[in-house]
């Protein structure tokens, strides 16, 4: 649209950029700022770190005493590790299903393809809150799992499921496995197949084609699939509460009660600050992988 | 696994796939389970539906859930689709990276993250400007911020493919940007704008977290109120509800998808046909 006028350009753009600075980005300056605040017994719960002195000097009180609670309170480094660890064997978990399933996907015709990838993708779009309900249907005492294992005489009791880790780490490779599939699909699908053939004909087994071509030439899908799944993991809020025993300290649990139950807004401010500093690693590592794959 | 086709690699598949429906099927037929108790089957029945008919609190939460996904889903692809103009048409401005990224961070971003940060934002705002008061208008400002994000990446894909010499030769032809954009653009990207209006609606419908942060008190969405209601325990009227919800999300998606494809297989034929 070379033709645009440079002001009719802005009309496009500006409203968008605005939007998104205002309500999107503005909101971590805040928490940034009430990060730094102090709680308070009024309404917003906090103090204003900037404020004006009787002698009309402008007067900054930064208080590092949430940080620093942080790091004294050992429930936040048991659940930021909780937390991480959970998404990180989830995610391992999801990749050694999903790969052979996307695997399986790119190996049937165009026509199939499109088909078993809207059958992947339709539960990705259905109610989050209400899979993870569904989910309790399946795992809970007496519910399918348990009803059909004790029907075939496999087991005499029921298997406790609910309110363990179990449950959070089946809850999430439930929830995101499409989230792993899609990616790896994508790469895949792409693949140049006359390098494998090459391989073979070279002589190498199926298993060193997979390890040596296969595999390698896949990674931008591993990566960014992996990332999809780990990044809102470690975040997750509703698996835990509705399927987490009270041992489930998750980082997301732990914020949600420091803000409705405790009401303490600067300490959950600085929560979110410090997981997302430790969060921007792995985000600008996926872009970064994103940006390669585009070029490629 | 190099074997073209393996059967251990489709039964993953097909295990991978029985995982994703499996809770939705059973949930759906315990919802016409005329038992109270929830593992025990005592004939079919369709009393609990009845039964939400005449459950006002969740019939409000359903009412403004609606009325939430209706104009957050039209305001995200309005957002959505200038971002994807600027972003694929204007190789260079001035906070292009920027927009970049916000378009893209809320797609990876902790829903919680997002939820205090945009009410600490809200708060902030009524302290110094009186505005917006947190319900209806908080809610619907934080679900454009995320729906934008799908839009922008339906509607960007859609744009890169189009054939922009169309839009060149109207404009050669004497047709105003707009014009051009609203003749020839606007009918080419419809179907990705029809598609991603209709999965924002279910990701509006949908959203938990970031709505019980930014909502006052008194406005309680849909997912609020089954939340609510679930960590009470499993009871049969709220798998009615979610059968309902599901099929009502399903069917939203399954016609997005109908769209996005009918409109795909179209251009091909054009394709085809302009070739011969």
């Amino acid at each position: 649209m070379k033709r645009i006028s440079r002001p009719g350009r802005w009309l496009i753009i500006l409203p968008p950029l605005l939007f998104l600075t205002v309500f999107f980005l503005i909101p971590f300056a805040v928490a940034l700022k009430i990060s730094f605040a102090e709680t308070a017994a009024r309404v917003p719960p906090f103090t204003e770190i900037l404020a004006f002195t009787p002698d009309h000097h402008l007067h900054l009180s930064l208080s590092f005493a949430n940080y620093k609670y942080l790091f004294t309170d050992e429930v936040y480094g048991i659940a930021y590790l909780y937390s991480l660890r959970t998404a990180f064997f989830s995610t391992l978990i999801c990749l050694s299903l999903g790969y052979p399933m996307a695997y399986a996907i790119s190996r049937t015709s165009r026509s199939v393809q499109s088909l078993l990838l809207f059958v992947i993708i339709l539960p990705f779009w259905t109610s989050f809150l209400l899979r993870v309900y569904a989910l309790e249907g399946i795992i809970r005492d007496n519910g399918l799992l348990n009803t059909l294992l004790l029907h075939f005489g496999l087991i005499q009791h029921p298997i406790h499921i609910m309110r363990t880790s179990l449950a959070v780490y089946l809850g999430i490779i439930y929830s995101y496995l499409p989230f792993m599939v899609l990616p790896l699909f994508a790469t895949l699908e792409k693949l140049d197949h006359t390098l494998r053939e090459a391989a073979a004909d070279l002589g190498s087994p199926p298993w060193r084609v997979f390890t040596e071509v296969t595999l390698p030439l896949s990674m931008p899908g591993v990566i960014a699939g992996s990332m999809l799944v780990f990044i809102p993991a470690v975040g997750e809020f509703v698996i835990p509460s509705l399927l987490g025993g009270p041992d489930t300290l998750m980082i997301g649990r732990v914020l949600w009660d420091e803000f409705f139950g405790n009401h303490d807004w600067p300490v959950a401010s600085a929560v979110a600050i410090a997981f997302l500093v430790l969060l921007v690693g792995p985000i600008a590592i996926y872009q970064y992988y994103n940006a390669r794959q585009l070029e490629a | 696994m190099e074997n073209h086709k393996s059967p251990l690699l489709f039964g993953v598949l097909f295990f991978g796939i029985a995982i994703l429906y499996l809770p939705i099927l059973v949930l759906i037929v315990f919802s016409f389970n005329a038992s109270s108790l929830v593992n025990v089957w005592g004939g079919f029945s369709t009393a609990w539906y009845g039964q939400l008919l005449h459950n006002r609190q969740v019939l409000e939460a359903a009412l403004l859930s609606v009325e939430v996904g209706f104009v957050a889903s039209t305001g995200a692809v309005v957002m959505g689709t200038l971002a994807a103009i600027a972003l694929i048409r204007f190789s260079r401005f001035r906070g292009r990276l920027l927009l970049t990224g916000m378009v893209n961070a809320p797609l990876v971003m902790p829903e919680i993250i997002t939820g205090i940060t945009q009410l600490l934002l809200f708060v902030s705002m009524l302290q110094l400007l009186s505005w917006p008061h947190r319900g209806f208008t908080t809610i619907v400002i934080a679900h454009v911020a995320f729906c934008m994000a799908y839009v922008t990446v339906t509607v960007q894909s859609r744009l890169q493919s189009a054939d922009r010499s169309l839009e060149e030769a109207a404009m050669d032809l004497g047709a105003s940007p707009a014009r051009a954009f609203i003749d020839i653009t606007l009918p080419i990207i419809a179907p990705a704008l029809l598609s991603s209006w209709l999965l924002s609606f279910t990701l509006s419908l949908d959203d938990l977290v970031i709505s019980s942060f930014v909502s006052g008190p008194g406005a309680g969405t849909l997912p609020m109120v089954i939340y609510s209601k679930v960590k009470l325990g499993v009871s049969p009227d709220i798998n009615a509800l979610a059968s309902l919800i599901i099929c009502a999300v399903g069917l939203c998606v399954i016609l997005a998808g109908v769209v996005m494809r009918r409109s795909e297989r179209r251009r091909v034929l054009e394709l085809q046909a302009a070739e011969r």
